[in-house]
């Protein structure tokens, strides 16, 4: 197989915050190859969107990459060391080659202007299309993206459209130019499962018509099931278990990957069969213990677990970072 | 365990043709409209439907947190419209509420131990002592500690602050609890931790619930019973098996076959609706559905349509039942 679209390793990244120095990203690892779509899951506060940002080359001021790698490949098939680019070329690859879907769609939409400025904005910045050139393509997005009576809502303002329609403008604003890989940060979390439906529905069409790579963040379970080839898992700021997704939820192998698995409500489940739970919580992250960071809620946990643990490969295209892993089955 | 052979008895809750309005600058909002069913004692009712389909309003209404604009609420028996002060007091005390958002509803400069006992407290029940101990128990029946009454909410993860709502929920020992969302906010671990609590409450206390949630996966794994709304009305409710396995109204079927499936499965073949939920300020004339509905004729846009019985204890409220439900 060729390289991947986007190979990150062991990446670090921490944050200053009075006086205090945290780490929120310990150890992220995965691969994304051209085409597919891997979903980055894990609970809030696992480090998804801290990922995200890394990847697009937009920390907050407090925060940095003190550790690891971020290479993208190009549509030149050029290979940009992400941690290591100026701020010049990190604009030339946001939104022309990598694209993001913000977790807020209302932070990321200025709600000042009209959607049809804003996505025209995208094209002014990257391309050299004229006016009246840069308002057909901009209706040409919306008409894509299935905004209804398109040529009148190119004029609204954000706060007009409901939240689906948001959504929809979101992703045409960034796809306008054709990106080659679209980062989506729960793109569907705050919206009904039946306009969910339609956004997913969207995504995949789009995805197999235009041929990007998409990284996409959740913490749904079912929606990884519907959208992902691949899936990695991320527990306290590290990933723990990237695996094909048909391999990751028949054969979870890490202990929180098999509990996470088990906790979720499935549907036609019996009666009268609890669910299982996941013991205690997310330690803060400024008391990770050393070693493994679920050591402490892990019923297979022992003397081994406190020592530095790394993703290993375990089977083909299957990587877990646990003393302990063993093929699970999933499902109650 | 859950109830199957109701109705046993009279149910515990009796909503009767409930409406709530509100009027806004914009115009009047049907939040609420005609909405009635029982709610069988022990069981635990789901309550579904998307955002701003009227679950909040419809629990607050029925609690009479606000006045309903028309309908009744009876509850074991009384009728709490013509209740006295006094006797809606103490009504209320035997219906507590979850609140939807556990950050806002707890009061940041009480500790937990003080907000745990301030229904207590209010009704004049116990001494400062016994009230003490209350707490006490309450918090280890939740999955907390004695000396957590010291802190602060914001000394607290969402899913603990869920357990403290849910102990200041207890503490007048109510028989029927509204649980708002009470899961929504809290990751697939936590939530698991929450409902097998509300699982136990109920077999240790006997509680009726009515347990409003946006995720139907959620509600079949909690629920004996569902009402699905849309737009402020009910258009389906019944016993959950053969509600989820059969829906019978062509909302719940395209709500349900929207909800992810946690198996990476080759692709359902699915009904994915069309558009947005129309305004609750104009709600469609008839069937509030009909705009997104794959088999809307023209009679849908007449009057709203009847509750039609499809099983035991089951509604449906379409025009076309008897065309298009085909029972298991
Ligand atoms: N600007 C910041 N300063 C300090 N800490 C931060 C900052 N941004 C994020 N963090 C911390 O980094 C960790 C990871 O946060 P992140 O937003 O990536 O989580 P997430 O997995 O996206 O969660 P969610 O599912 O809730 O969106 C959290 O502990 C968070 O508090
Ligand atoms: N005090 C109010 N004044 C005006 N409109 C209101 C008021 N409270 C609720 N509404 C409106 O009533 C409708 C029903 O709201 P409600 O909060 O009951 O929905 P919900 O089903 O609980 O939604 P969610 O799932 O988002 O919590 C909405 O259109 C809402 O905007
Ligand atoms: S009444 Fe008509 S519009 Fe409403 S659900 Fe039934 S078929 Fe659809
Ligand atoms: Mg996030
Ligand atoms: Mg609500």
């Amino acid at each position: 197989m060729s390289e991947p679209v986007l190979h990150v390793s062991d990446l670090r990244v921490t944050f200053r915050a009075r006086n205090r120095a945290v780490t929120a990203l310990r150890d992220v690892a995965f691969t994304l190859d051209a085409g597919r779509t891997l979903a980055l899951v894990g609970e809030s506060g696992s480090g998804k969107s801290v990922s995200s940002l890394a990847i697009m080359g937009l920390l907050p001021k407090n925060g940095s990459v003190s550790g690891g790698s971020i290479r993208y490949r190009g549509s030149s098939g050029r290979v940009t060391e992400i941690t290591a680019a100026s701020e010049d070329e990190m604009r030339a690859l946001r939104g022309a080659e990598i694209a993001m879907i913000f977790q807020e769609p209302m932070s990321s939409l200025n709600p000042l202007f009209t959607v049809g400025d804003q996505i025209g904005e995208m094209l002014l910045l990257h391309s050299d299309l004229d006016a009246a050139s840069r308002r057909k393509r901009v209706l040409d997005m919306l008409e894509l993206v299935e905004i209804p009576a398109a040529a009148s809502r190119i004029d609204n303002y954000p706060h007009e459209l409901s939240g689906g329609m948001r959504q929809r403008v979101m992703i045409a604003l960034a796809m306008v130019c054709n990106p080659k890989l679209l980062i989506a940060d729960e793109p569907t979390t705050a919206l009904d499962v039946t306009i969910q439906a339609q956004i997913l529905d969207l995504m995949r069409r789009l995805q197999k018509e235009l041929g990007m790579s998409i990284l996409f963040i959740t913490h749904d379970m079912g929606v990884v099931a519907e959208m992902a080839d691949d899936v990695a898992v991320m527990y306290a700021g590290a990933v723990v278990e990237q695996a094909g997704a048909q391999e990751l939820f028949h054969r979870p192998s890490h202990p929180y990957t098999r509990g996470l698995l088990h906790s979720i409500p499935r549907p036609g489940r019996a009666e009268g069969v609890r669910l299982q739970s996941i013991p205690g919580m997310v330690p803060p992250l400024h008391a990770m213990p050393t070693g493994c960071a679920f050591a402490p809620r892990c019923a297979r946990a022992d003397n081994i677990c406190a020592g530095p643990v790394a993703l290993r490969d375990f089977a083909a295209n299957h990587r877990v970072a646990c003393f302990h892993a063993e093929h699970g089955v999933a499902g109650v | 365990m859950p109830n199957m052979g109701w109705p046993v008895s009279e149910p515990l809750l009796q909503i009767r043709g409930l409406s709530k309005r509100f009027e806004t600058a914009r115009g009047t909002v049907h939040a609420v409209n005609d909405v009635s069913f029982d709610i069988p004692r022990g069981s635990i009712t789901g309550l579904v439907g998307e955002s701003g389909s009227g679950k909040t309003t419809l629990g607050r209404a029925l609690l009479r947190l606000t006045d309903p604009s028309e309908g009744q609420t009876i509850f074991d028996g009384q009728d709490l419209n013509t209740l006295s002060a006094a006797g809606l007091r103490n009504a209320r005390k035997r219906m507590q509420i979850i609140f939807q958002d556990p950050v806002s509803s707890l009061n940041p400069r009480l500790r937990v131990g003080d907000i745990i006992a301030e229904g207590l407290r209010a009704h004049r029940i116990g001494t400062p002592r016994s009230r003490r101990e209350t707490v006490v128990a309450l918090l280890e029946e939740v999955g907390l500690q004695a000396d957590h009454r010291n802190r602060f909410p914001h000394e607290f993860s969402g899913g603990q602050r869920q357990r403290i709502g849910i102990a200041r929920a207890l503490a007048l020992e109510p028989d029927f609890i509204v649980a708002d969302e009470s899961v929504s906010a809290l990751d697939v671990s936590i939530q698991a931790q929450v409902l097998n609590l509300l699982l136990d409450l109920r077999e240790r206390r006997n509680l009726t619930m009515l347990f409003i949630a946006h995720d139907l996966s959620v509600v079949e794994y909690l629920c004996d019973q569902i009402v699905v709304m849309y737009l402020g009305r009910v258009v389906e409710s019944g016993p959950s098996r053969p509600l989820y396995s059969n829906p019978a109204h062509p909302y719940t079927r395209a709500l349900l076959s929207a909800v992810p499936v946690p198996d990476p499965q080759p692709l359902r073949s699915r009904t994915i609706l069309k558009g947005d939920i129309p305004s609750p300020l104009a709600p469609p004339s008839g069937c509030v559905f009909r705009t997104r509905c794959p088999h809307a004729i023209d009679i849908c846009a007449q009057e709203a349509p009847e509750p039609v019985s499809v099983g035991p204890a089951r509604q449906c409220y379409c025009k076309r039942t008897e065309d298009l439900y085909v029972p298991a």
